[in-house]
C-alpha cells in the first residue's frame, strides 16, 4: 500500500487545487509515455506501431470482412445473371437473348433499389432507436400503404387498384408516408417530454390502428375485389412499374447517400443519447434527421413493391453478424449486398421453381420469421 | 472555472432542485456528496448539458452551457454517467477512440491514435485494449469509460458515481487514477461520490447537497466534522482520526 500516488492527495489537498491545476495545464495535456517508465508490456512495445482504433481491430478481421464482401458480391453477380439468363429461350450469343435479358433487367434494378432502401433504412433506424429488435416497417409505413390500397378498392371497386397506380399516385403515396412519419417524429421527439420509447410505442399503436382499419374494409369487399387487393398487399417485385424508377432513383440516392455520408455520426448515435451528447453530437436534431431520411427510403420501397415486413430486419441482423463491427461504413455495404442477394435469391426460387411471379414477400417472411426465432432462441439476446 | 447561477430544475411542485449558486475553481478534484435524492446527479447532468435546466445558467470556462454549440463544448467538458450500455459491440480501444470524436469527427489521425494510446496506458488498460467490452469485468469496463473521457482531452471532467458497483480494490484504483488525472494532467474533476470517506481522502473540495440545494462547500478539513456530516446525512456521524486522515464512522 506504500504506493507513491496513495500519499499524494493528503499533501496536495492542503495547498489548494487551483494553482496546481492551472500550472500543470499549460504543459501538453497528456504526458508522453516514456517506455522506460512502464513495466515491459508486450502490448505497448511490440505492437506499438500496430495500435489503432480502427473499425476492424486486427488483420484477421479485415481479411474476414473482405472475403465475405467479395463472396457476397460474386453471389450477387451470379444471381443477377441467373435471373436474366435462366429459362431464356434464346441462345446466349444471339441478339434475342439480350433483348429478353434487358426486359428482365427492370426487376433486377428494382431489387437493387429495394435492397438498398430496406437495408440502409433498417440499420440506420435501429441505430437511432438504440434497439436491434424493431424495424421501421412497424412504424406504420406498411399499414398506411395497406390502408391506401384497401380504401381505393373499397371506395372505387376493382378499378381502384389501377386508380392508385401511376407516377402521380406513386409520388402521392411516398409523400403521404413521409408526411405521416414527419408528423409522428416532429410531435413526439421535439416536445418537452420528447422520448424515443414513447415515439416507438405510439408508432406501433398507430400502425396497429391503421392495420385494423384496412382489415375492417377488407371484410366488406367482394371475394373478387379482395383477391385483386391481396396481390397488392404482399410485397412483390412484380408490383413495381418501370415508370416509377426515374423518380425513385433520385429520391433513394439523395436519402440513402445522406445516410451513408453521415456514417461516422451514426457510429456515435449508436452509443446512446448521453454519450452522443457528451461527444458533441446534437442527438435530437440528428435523430430526427436520420428518421426522416429513413422514412423516405421506406416510403419509396413500400410504394414500389409493397410491404416487406422481415427483409430489413433479416438483412440488418445478418449483416451485423457478418460485418462484426460497430462502424456503419462497413455495415451499410454489407447490408446492401445481403439485401440484394436475399431478394434476388427469393425471386429466382419463386419464379423458376414455384412459378409465383416474384411475390418475394412470402418467402422472405417465412425465412425471416424462422431466422428471427432461431436467432433469438440460440443467442438469448439481441 | 465552473459557475452556476441560480440553477433550478422543477420536477414537480414538491420536487425542485435549486436554486443553486456554486463556483468550482480550475484544477483539483471536487466531490459532490449527499443523501439519496439530494440532486447531485441532476446537478452534474445539468452542468454537463445532458439535462436542460428550468432557470438560471451554467458557465464552464466562460462558455454558457445552454447557448454554446454542443460540439465546441465537447472539447471543453466531458461527462460520464453511471449506466453505460451500448447496443454495438466495441473493443476497449474503439471505445476510447470515440473520445477523439469531438476533435477528429471520426477520422482518426496519428495524433489521435497517440492520444488514445496514452489514455489507455494511463489507466493501465494496454493489455486489454483489443478485448471487447462484454468480455471485461465491471471494474475494467469502468476504467475503459474513464479512458474514453480522458482521451476526449477536455479540461473539465464530470463523473457520475464512477465507483458504483466497484469493489474495494477497484474503487481505490479508480480514485487514484482520477487523482492522477487532476494532479499530473491538470484536469478539473467533478465527481459524485457516495462514500464520504473517499471524498474526504481524495478530494480537494467537498460540496455537500441536501434536499436540492448546496448546504456545505469547503475543504475536506471543513466538511469532515461530526456536526456537518450529521446534519448533511441526517444520521449520527462520528469523525475519528485514522491512520491516513480523518474517517467518518456512521455504523
Amino acid at each position: 500500500m506504500s504506493d507513491p500516488v496513495e500519499s499524494e492527495p493528503v499533501e496536495t489537498a492542503a495547498d489548494g487545487g487551483e494553482s496546481r491545476g492551472t500550472a500543470t495545464r499549460t504543459t501538453p495535456p497528456l504526458p508522453a509515455i516514456d517506455p522506460g517508465d512502464l513495466p515491459a508490456s508486450p502490448a505497448t512495445t511490440a505492437a506499438a506501431a500496430d495500435r489503432h482504433a480502427g473499425p476492424l481491430p486486427n488483420a484477421r478481421a479485415r481479411r474476414r470482412y473482405r472475403l465475405i464482401v467479395a463472396g457476397l458480391a460474386v453471389l450477387a453477380l451470379v444471381l443477377a445473371f441467373a435471373n436474366l439468363a435462366w429459362d431464356n429461350p434464346m441462345p446466349i450469343d444471339t441478339q434475342g437473348f439480350w433483348i429478353i435479358a434487358e426486359m428482365r433487367s427492370t426487376s433486377l434494378i428494382i431489387m437493387v433499389i429495394v435492397g438498398f432502401c430496406q437495408a440502409t433504412a433498417t440499420v440506420a433506424f435501429q441505430t437511432v432507436a438504440n434497439n436491434r429488435i424493431i424495424t421501421p416497417s412497424i412504424m406504420g409505413f406498411e399499414s398506411l400503404y395497406a390502408v391506401v390500397q384497401t380504401a381505393a378498392v373499397f371506395f372505387i371497386g376493382a378499378a381502384g387498384v389501377t386508380a392508385v397506380q401511376g407516377v402521380p399516385q406513386f409520388l402521392g403515396q411516398v409523400a403521404l408516408m413521409v408526411l405521416f412519419s414527419a408528423l409522428l417524429y416532429g410531435w413526439l421527439l421535439t416536445g418537452r417530454y420528447g422520448n424515443m420509447q414513447v415515439m416507438l410505442l405510439v408508432g406501433i399503436i398507430l400502425g396497429g390502428g391503421l392495420g385494423a382499419m384496412s382489415t375492417f374494409m377488407q371484410r366488406m369487399l367482394t371475394p373478387s375485389e379482395f383477391d385483386i387487393l391481396t396481390a397488392r398487399l404482399i410485397g412483390s417485385i412484380a408490383n413495381a412499374d418501370a415508370s416509377y424508377l426515374w423518380i425513385s432513383i433520385p429520391l433513394v440516392v439523395a436519402a440513402g447517400g445522406a445516410l451513408w455520408l453521415s456514417a461516422r455520426r451514426l457510429n456515435v448515435l449508436a452509443l446512446g443519447r448521453q454519450t452522443a451528447i457528451n461527444l458533441g453530437v446534437n442527438h435530437r436534431r440528428q435523430s430526427i434527421l436520420v428518421l426522416l431520411l429513413v422514412s423516405v427510403l421506406m416510403a419509396v420501397s413500400t410504394a414500389l413493391v409493397g410491404p416487406m415486413m422481415f427483409l430489413g430486419f433479416l438483412v440488418a441482423m445478418i449483416s451485423y453478424q457478418l460485418a462484426d463491427t460497430h462502424d456503419h461504413r462497413y455495415v451499410f455495404p454489407m447490408a446492401w449486398l445481403l439485401g440484394f442477394v436475399t431478394l434476388a435469391g427469393a425471386y429466382f426460387v419463386l419464379k423458376n421453381i414455384f412459378y409465383a411471379q416474384g411475390a418475394v414477400g412470402i418467402i422472405i417472411e417465412i425465412i425471416g420469421g424462422s431466422f428471427f426465432l432461431g436467432y433469438l432462441l440460440r443467442k438469448g439476446r439481441l | 472555472m465552473i459557475t452556476l447561477e441560480s440553477v433550478k430544475k422543477n420536477y414537480s411542485a414538491e420536487v425542485t432542485i435549486g436554486p443553486i449558486d456554486l463556483t468550482i475553481p480550475v484544477g483539483g478534484v471536487t466531490a459532490l456528496v449527499g443523501p439519496n435524492g439530494a440532486g447531485k446527479s441532476t446537478l452534474l447532468t445539468m452542468v454537463g448539458r445532458l439535462l436542460g435546466m428550468d432557470e438560471g445558467g451554467v458557465e464552464i470556462a466562460g462558455y454558457d452551457v445552454a447557448t454554446t454549440n454542443s460540439k465546441d463544448l465537447a472539447k471543453i467538458v466531458s461527462i460520464l454517467r453511471q449506466e453505460n450500455h451500448f447496443v454495438t459491440r466495441l473493443t476497449v480501444r474503439q471505445l476510447v477512440g470515440f473520445g477523439r470524436f469531438p476533435h477528429s469527427k471520426g477520422r482518426l489521425t496519428t495524433v489521435d491514435e497517440a492520444m488514445i494510446s496514452r489514455a489507455i496506458d494511463f489507466l493501465g488498460l494496454e493489455e486489454l485494449e483489443g478485448r471487447y467490452l462484454d468480455e471485461l469485468s465491471g471494474g475494467q469496463r469502468q476504467r475503459a469509460y474513464v479512458a474514453m473521457v480522458l482521451a476526449q482531452d477536455t479540461e473539465y471532467l464530470l463523473l457520475d458515481e464512477p465507483l458504483n458497483n466497484l469493489d474495494m480494490q477497484h474503487s481505490v484504483q479508480m480514485m487514484r487514477h482520477l487523482r492522477r488525472a487532476a494532479t499530473e494532467l491538470g484536469r478539473t474533476v467533478v465527481i459524485v461520490l457516495h462514500d464520504i470517506n473517499f471524498a474526504g481522502h481524495y478530494a480537494d473540495r467537498i460540496c455537500a447537497m441536501k434536499g436540492g440545494s448546496v448546504v456545505e462547500y469547503g475543504t475536506p478539513e471543513e466538511i469532515m466534522t461530526d456536526e456537518v456530516l450529521t446534519r448533511v446525512f441526517d444520521t449520527p456521524v462520528e469523525v475519528v482520526d485514522g491512520p491516513r486522515g480523518r474517517l467518518a464512522v456512521y455504523y
